[in-house]
Order: C-alpha cells, then sequence, then structure tokens
C-alpha cells in the first residue's frame, strides 16, 4: 500500500474496520448493516484500493461502533470475503470472521409474488432457510422457491 | 407424533407416521365411518379462501362423523370482503375453534396460520406446492387398490410446475420406495427446480418426459392432474397449453391390464368420461376416500385416535 493510501485507509480510535469487502460494495454494506449517517458515528468509506487478496476491494470503518455477531454475519450475503476488526484505543482487539447464519430473517424478498410474505397486508417477514454456501442458495421458508446468488445481490446492491 | 401437529406438508411426515394414519384409516373404514363421536363438542374451523368442492365438504363431513361442529369462514361474506387481513381473520378463528382447515391462494399461508394460531392448522391447499391431506388420500388409495405402494412405477402427468396436487403427491412418494417416477408434462409446465432438486438429493429414480406414450405400457400408477388455468400469469399460454394430453380409453388400451388412474379432481379435459366405466378407473374410489382418511388425520391431530 502506497502513502496515499495509507492516509486513505489510516487507522480510527475506536469503533470497527470492515476489510476486504468485494469491490463496488460498500455502500451495499453500509446499506445491509442499517448505517445511514444519521446515527452521528464518523464513517469512512473506501472503494475500489488495491488488494493483495482481492485485486482491488472495498473498506468501511464506522468510529465508535462495534459491530454485534449478528451483524456481522448478515454481511455474508454480499461480502463473504470481508473481515471485521474491532478498534480500541487504536489497538486490534478482535478479529471477526463472518459466518453466514443458517437463516435469513427480514431483510430479502421472496421472488415470488404469490408468497405470503409478499402480501402487504399480511406484514409476514420473510424467511429464508440456506440451501447452499457456494454458491449462495436461499430457499423460502414459506412457498419454498429459491432465491439465487445472483438475486441476492441485487437485491442487496440497488 | 401426530397430536396438537399442524398439518403443513407431507414433506413433514416420516414412512412411520403415514403408515400410522393409513391403520387408523383402515379401521374406521371396517367400521363404515362409524366410531362414535369423539370429538363431541369440539369446533372445526373451514377457512376457504380459493373455490373448493371435495376438499372442503369432506373435511366438513370427516368433522362432522366424528361429532364436532363445524364452522366456515365466507370470504365473500366476511370481513375480509372489506379488506381485514387474512392474520387477523386466523386470530379470530383461533379464538373460536379447536382446530382451523385453510386453504389460501397465497403460497406459505398454511405456515403463517401455524405460526398465528395456537390451535393446530390442517393445510387444505396452498398456491402450487402443497396440499399434504390430498396426498395422504393419494397414496392411501393407491396402498389399498395395490396393496402396497413400494416397487411400483408411477406416472405424473400434466401441470406439474402449477399444480400443488401433483407436487404434494410426488413428495408423498418420496417416503416409499417406488421403483420409479415418470414426470409428464409440456415443458412450460415442468416441475420447479426446487422438485427436481430434492428429487435428486434423495436419490429417487425419476424420468422426465414429454411423451407420455414412452411412459404407458411400464405404468402400475397414472396420476393426472388438470392444467392450473387459475395460476398462469398469461391466459394465453394457458389456451397455448390447454388440451396437451387426454387420457382417453382407447390410449390406455396399450397400458397394463392392472393400471389404475387417479385424478384430484375436479377434471376439465384431460381426462375422458369413456375411462369412468373401466377397470382403470380410480379417482372416483380415491374421492370417495376423502373422508376417512380425513376422519383419521382430524381425529389424530386432535387426540382422540
Amino acid at each position: 500500500m502506497d502513502e496515499q493510501e495509507t492516509l486513505r485507509v489510516s487507522k480510527i480510535k475506536n469503533g470497527t474496520v470492515i476489510d476486504h469487502i468485494p469491490a463496488g460494495r460498500a455502500l451495499a454494506v453500509l446499506r445491509l448493516l442499517g448505517i445511514t449517517g444519521s446515527e452521528g458515528h464518523v464513517v469512512t468509506v473506501t472503494m475500489n484500493v488495491r488488494s493483495g487478496k482481492l485485486g482491488r476491494k472495498d473498506l468501511v470503518k464506522v468510529e465508535d461502533l462495534e459491530l454485534v455477531t449478528e451483524q456481522v454475519n448478515k454481511l455474508t450475503l454480499i461480502a463473504p470475503t470481508a473481515t471485521i476488526n474491532i478498534i480500541r484505543n487504536y489497538e486490534v482487539v478482535e478479529k471477526r470472521a463472518v459466518k453466514l447464519p443458517d437463516r435469513i430473517v427480514g431483510i430479502l424478498r421472496c421472488t415470488n409474488p404469490g408468497c405470503i410474505t409478499r402480501q402487504p397486508m399480511e406484514h409476514v417477514n420473510s424467511k429464508f432457510v440456506v440451501v447452499s454456501k457456494s454458491p449462495l442458495r436461499l430457499e423460502c421458508e414459506y412457498c419454498g422457491r429459491y432465491l439465487e446468488e445472483e438475486e441476492v445481490l441485487k437485491q442487496l446492491t440497488q | 407424533m401426530w397430536k396438537f401437529r399442524d398439518v403443513i406438508s407431507i414433506l413433514d411426515y416420516t414412512r412411520d407416521e403415514l403408515e400410522h394414519l393409513f391403520s387408523v384409516t383402515d379401521v374406521i373404514l371396517e367400521r363404515s365411518l362409524d366410531v362414535g363421536k369423539p370429538l363431541d363438542g369440539k369446533i372445526v374451523a373451514t377457512a376457504f379462501i380459493e373455490p373448493s368442492t371435495r376438499t372442503r365438504l369432506s373435511f366438513e363431513t370427516a368433522a362432522k362423523r366424528l361429532g364436532a361442529e363445524v364452522i366456515n369462514l365466507e370470504p365473500h361474506l366476511s370481513s375480509m370482503a372489506k379488506g381485514e387481513s387474512l392474520t387477523d381473520t386466523l386470530r379470530m378463528l383461533d379464538d373460536y375453534a379447536n382446530l382451523i382447515v385453510i386453504r389460501s391462494p397465497y403460497e406459505g399461508s398454511a405456515k403463517h396460520a401455524a405460526d398465528v394460531c395456537e390451535h393446530p392448522v390442517i393445510n387444505g391447499g396452498d398456491g402450487t406446492q402443497h396440499h399434504p391431506t390430498q396426498a395422504m388420500i393419494d397414496l392411501y388409495t393407491i396402498r389399498k387398490l395395490k396393496g402396497r405402494i413400494d416397487g411400483l412405477e408411477v406416472g405424473v402427468l400434466g401441470d406439474l410446475k402449477y399444480g400443488r396436487a401433483a407436487a404434494s403427491f410426488i413428495y408423498g412418494l418420496t417416503k416409499f420406495n417406488v421403483k420409479r417416477i415418470w414426470l409428464i408434462s409440456p415443458e412450460p409446465l415442468s416441475p420447479r427446480p426446487e422438485l427436481m432438486d430434492r428429487l435428486k438429493r434423495m436419490n429417487v429414480d425419476f424420468v422426465k418426459t414429454e411423451n407420455l406414450e414412452e411412459a404407458v405400457e411400464d405404468l402400475d400408477i397414472l396420476y393426472v392432474t388438470r392444467i392450473q388455468k387459475e395460476r398462469f400469469p398469461d391466459p394465453a399460454e394457458y389456451e397455448k397449453l390447454r388440451g396437451s394430453y387426454v387420457i382417453t380409453k382407447k390410449l390406455l388400451s396399450r397400458a397394463s391390464e392392472d393400471l389404475k388412474v387417479l385424478h384430484p379432481l375436479p377434471r376439465v379435459d384431460e381426462l375422458s368420461n369413456d375411462v369412468d366405466d373401466t377397470p382403470y378407473q380410480a379417482y372416483f374410489i380415491q374421492a370417495k376416500l376423502g373422508v376417512p382418511v380425513r376422519m383419521a388425520l382430524i381425529g389424530l391431530v386432535l387426540g382422540v385416535f
């Protein structure tokens, strides 16, 4: 990493650094975590920096916020390569690997318009079980319809 | 293993559990449906948001034969017509009844109903994949007529994409050791990838074909289904596929003498009336068995058998 890039990814005092996000997905990561900016945290988004592992990667730093495991696990849907560093007083005190949960509740939309979760009057949260991790394939717990990786990415990145 | 359990999908049941249901049904039939009134004082609610003849009436008959009272939700005469949600309607039925039978066009409604209701819920058909009680009747009919389900060669014909009776029947067959399943349909109505994947995962021997004639000579059972007009997004597409197959007495002359033809009914034009008087006909027997199988099911779920 050159000096210019080092400046871009300078250390934070306290908070969370999400590293090794596939290039171009940093904003989707923030959306998935429900971070809008209105919470008052200092948020730094760095996109398309060079990475030995990924070629290009994105990086997100959220100051004074430590992500909880459930939030971290959701990231697997769009950033399976991500690493999460919890920072306290400029030091990495914890590294968390993302792990795909067995069930995904309420984040994604079933593609079946006839599914009970798609009926606005009924207010039923979507629920998916993970059928396959790579490639990602989810199954709606209500109607059984598959949700493929491509559709998951489409829903979470658009 | 049955008591107070929601009946959502045939996939939730083991072979042993299904065999137990069949044994109870045998006893009910031996007693000519007269098993006393074990559900005296109980109330069964039916909530059919989609049209039904056999399923609703056979559930109602089964419940009454067991001594229960039956209340029916009439969607067009209820507050659903004013826009009340299915969820709120179910909460109310749960306060009134000991058991709720639901049919809805929305896929997953029965599972949702089971989440909302404290009393057991039976799926009377939702969407395009699940009609577990029909599959129980279908399997029982085969067992009764053939003496077994294992080792049979079974063809499932028609709308395998939108037809929930077909999908549930196929799922039900996976609980037994059938010799082979023939999935016979025009390509646009071939089974969903979810169903095909499940068959592969379960190592079921199946053949997918558009050609009924290729299969007919080998079959022990032919399960015919209607093309589901009401589930086609495009009516023109339905018109194109309508009449893709018509089962006639002449076509069946090439089949084994012991072939039995099942159909969950209603039929439209896929099954000719000239089959009705042949030894192949098993669909009226199948419809008749709806009551005793559903008696056994209701009794098991409410814990009186």
